[in-house]
């Protein structure tokens, strides 16, 4: 147990300072959705109040997926990963390592946003009930980002594949266009997609909440989590077979 | 003496292919074991399932009678080296042991001690800031066995240690090789360079199609290349068209030493004569014939039945 956890922490540790806080991760984990933010406000500052907890969902989508297709589909194909599975831990930490990474990286940049929003564009939350969804959020999309890169070989394959979920969730998730509003056939759709609680979350935990608990969304968000590991750790079992 | 590896009725199937089939040997403690042959043969097939990466369809591995499948502590004993050397390109060469030090535990005052001791004993002191992706090849290879060693494993795994380098630095790592045996490590090395297996290792287990074939030390396994005499014949003009008349009388496939020159195992003096009739009908004129002292590429090729080019062109375009 206390090899797994130590072996967790050094994948962490050492992902963050080869790969997350590198360019190419910042920008795209970050540039993305403040560009895309900025957009927004520009076209109609009135009512963007409304656009932030969507934002903040697809920060934390965006952010936590940045640099997985390299941090798993580079690794295998440089045999780091294999180096990884020679230590004494188990697979289930080395991806666990993995996720905690890319998901510690995304709860960097969407507490920025979020604070960002807080302090300049008046934005009211109840950080508590915040970080409450933040976190399984998190969980959630870096263990999607994981499983859809343990599918496919190589890295462009893994950063295509992941393009697709991505995208799809934000134009259905919510994020700008309310699901209320949307076609019947759409609204069914959004509700198995991972972005949909965390979008409807941090609608409940601003002032611009809705009605339904934040609990609630967490706790379908930790069961996305639990979907995802599983296959994702049978996966990367079979990479080695 | 203890064993430090033991491995009884190995199997790995993948689906309908058998990459190992049934082999079982043993690895005293302190030994350096070197598994030979050709592409194809079984030895990263079985170096995988010794080290954990991959889980035999069928058969048993005890190291220092631990089993690798089960039992986590097993993996603490042991220090892998693959083919490629799989160190991070952005980490310096001494963050790489540093975190492959604490991947294994090691109390933070001994990695800073030992990761000082494996660069000086690698002569990498002057690149311990330089990052693993701009290192030389040479200096990669001595890092990555530097990083299986952080731990002070008991047995340590090579899987072709000296793919791909330059003689100097071929023959520096042999030397390391040897010191770390002289320590009292267990080695197990694979290998297709039978004279790094002839320099190397105490004893040798030779494999094939994924079955091994013979074990023994180099001396026994050249002995019994040496029960049948072998000459080199130095001719006047292109030799490898003796090969194959050659092959018919002796039983075995000559070795071509260069375009003059055959080493042709099992040709007795009583063949001589015969040996001399085929050389004359070739058209060629024999200028010196030598008896020769087997060396163990004549017993691997009198064990196997391949040519020994096998060996040499396997890996050539890795």
């Amino acid at each position: 147990m206390l090899d797994n956890l130590r072996g967790i922490w050094c994948i962490i540790a050492k992902d963050m300072k080869t790969y997350y806080l590198k360019p190419p991760a910042v920008s795209w984990g970050m540039v993305f959705p403040v560009t895309w933010t900025l957009a927004f406000y520009l076209r109609n500052p009135v009512d963007f109040k409304g656009l932030i907890p969507g934002l903040i969902a697809m920060t934390a989508l965006f952010s936590t997926t940045a640099a997985e297709a390299v941090v798993i589909n580079f690794e295998l194909r440089l045999g780091t990963l294999e180096r990884l599975l020679l230590a004494p831990i188990n697979m289930a930490a080395i991806l666990l390592g993995k996720i905690l990474g890319g998901a510690i990286f995304g709860f960097i940049m969407s507490t920025i946003v979020a604070v960002t929003c807080a302090l300049f564009l008046n934005f009211h939350v109840n950080w508590p009930s915040f970080f409450l969804i933040l976190l399984p959020s998190l969980l959630a999309f870096s263990t999607m980002g994981s499983l859809l890169c343990l599918l496919v070989r190589e890295v462009f394959e893994a950063q295509t594949l992941l393009n697709l979920p991505r995208f799809v969730m934000v134009f259905a998730s919510g994020v700008v266009y309310p699901i209320e509003f949307m076609p019947r056939s759409l609204q069914i759709f959004a509700h198995f997609l991972p972005l949909t609680y965390a979008v409807k979350g941090f609608k409940s935990v601003s002032t611009i909440g809705t009605t339904s608990l934040p609990a609630l969304h967490a706790a379908i968000l930790l069961g996305f989590f639990t979907l995802f590991l599983f296959p994702a750790i049978k996966l990367l079992g079979k990479k080695f077979q | 003496m203890t064993l430090a590896i033991k491995v009884s009725g190995l199997v790995k199937h993948y689906e309908s292919l058998v990459a190992v089939n049934n082999i079982s040997f043993d690895v005293k403690e302190g030994e350096i074991f070197g598994f030979l042959g050709p592409n194809g043969a079984g030895k990263t097939t079985t170096i995988r399932m010794l080290t954990g990466l991959s889980r035999p369809t069928a058969g048993t591995i005890e190291l220092l009678g631990l089993n690798i499948n089960s039992d986590v502590k097993a993996k603490k004993l042991i220090g892998v080296v693959p083919e490629a050397s799989n160190l991070y390109d952005d980490l310096t060469a001494l963050e790489n042991l540093f975190f492959m030090g604490k991947l294994y535990g090691v109390p933070k005052k001994e990695r800073c001690k030992r990761a000082e001791a494996l660069l000086e004993l690698f002569r990498l002191q002057e690149k311990r800031n330089q990052l693993f992706g701009t290192l030389s090849r040479g200096m990669k290879r001595a890092l990555t066995i530097a990083a299986a060693l952080i731990h002070n494993p008991k047995i340590l795994f090579l899987d072709e240690p000296t793919v791909g380098l330059d003689v100097m630095a071929a023959r520096s790592l042999r030397k390391v090789i040897q010191e770390l045996s002289y320590q009292g490590m267990t080695i197990f090395l694979t290998t297709h360079y039978l004279e790094e297996a002839d320099m190397l290792c105490d004893r040798i287990a030779i494999i094939v199609k994924g079955e091994i074939i013979t074990t023994g030390n180099p001396e026994d396994l050249k002995e019994m290349a040496t029960k049948e005499q072998a000459m080199e014949f130095t001719v006047s003009n292109d030799a490898s068209k003796l090969i194959e008349p050659l092959a018919a009388l002796t039983g075995s496939r000559p070795i071509l030493i260069n375009s003059n020159t055959l080493r042709c195992i099992g040709a007795t003096n009583d063949l001589l004569a015969h040996i001399c009739k085929v050389v004359q009908e070739a058209g060629v004129k024999v200028i010196h014939i030598n008896t020769v002292r087997p060396t163990l590429e004549d017993a691997f090729v009198r064990i196997t039945g391949l040519s020994p080019t096998v060996m040499s062109a396997e890996k050539g375009g890795k």
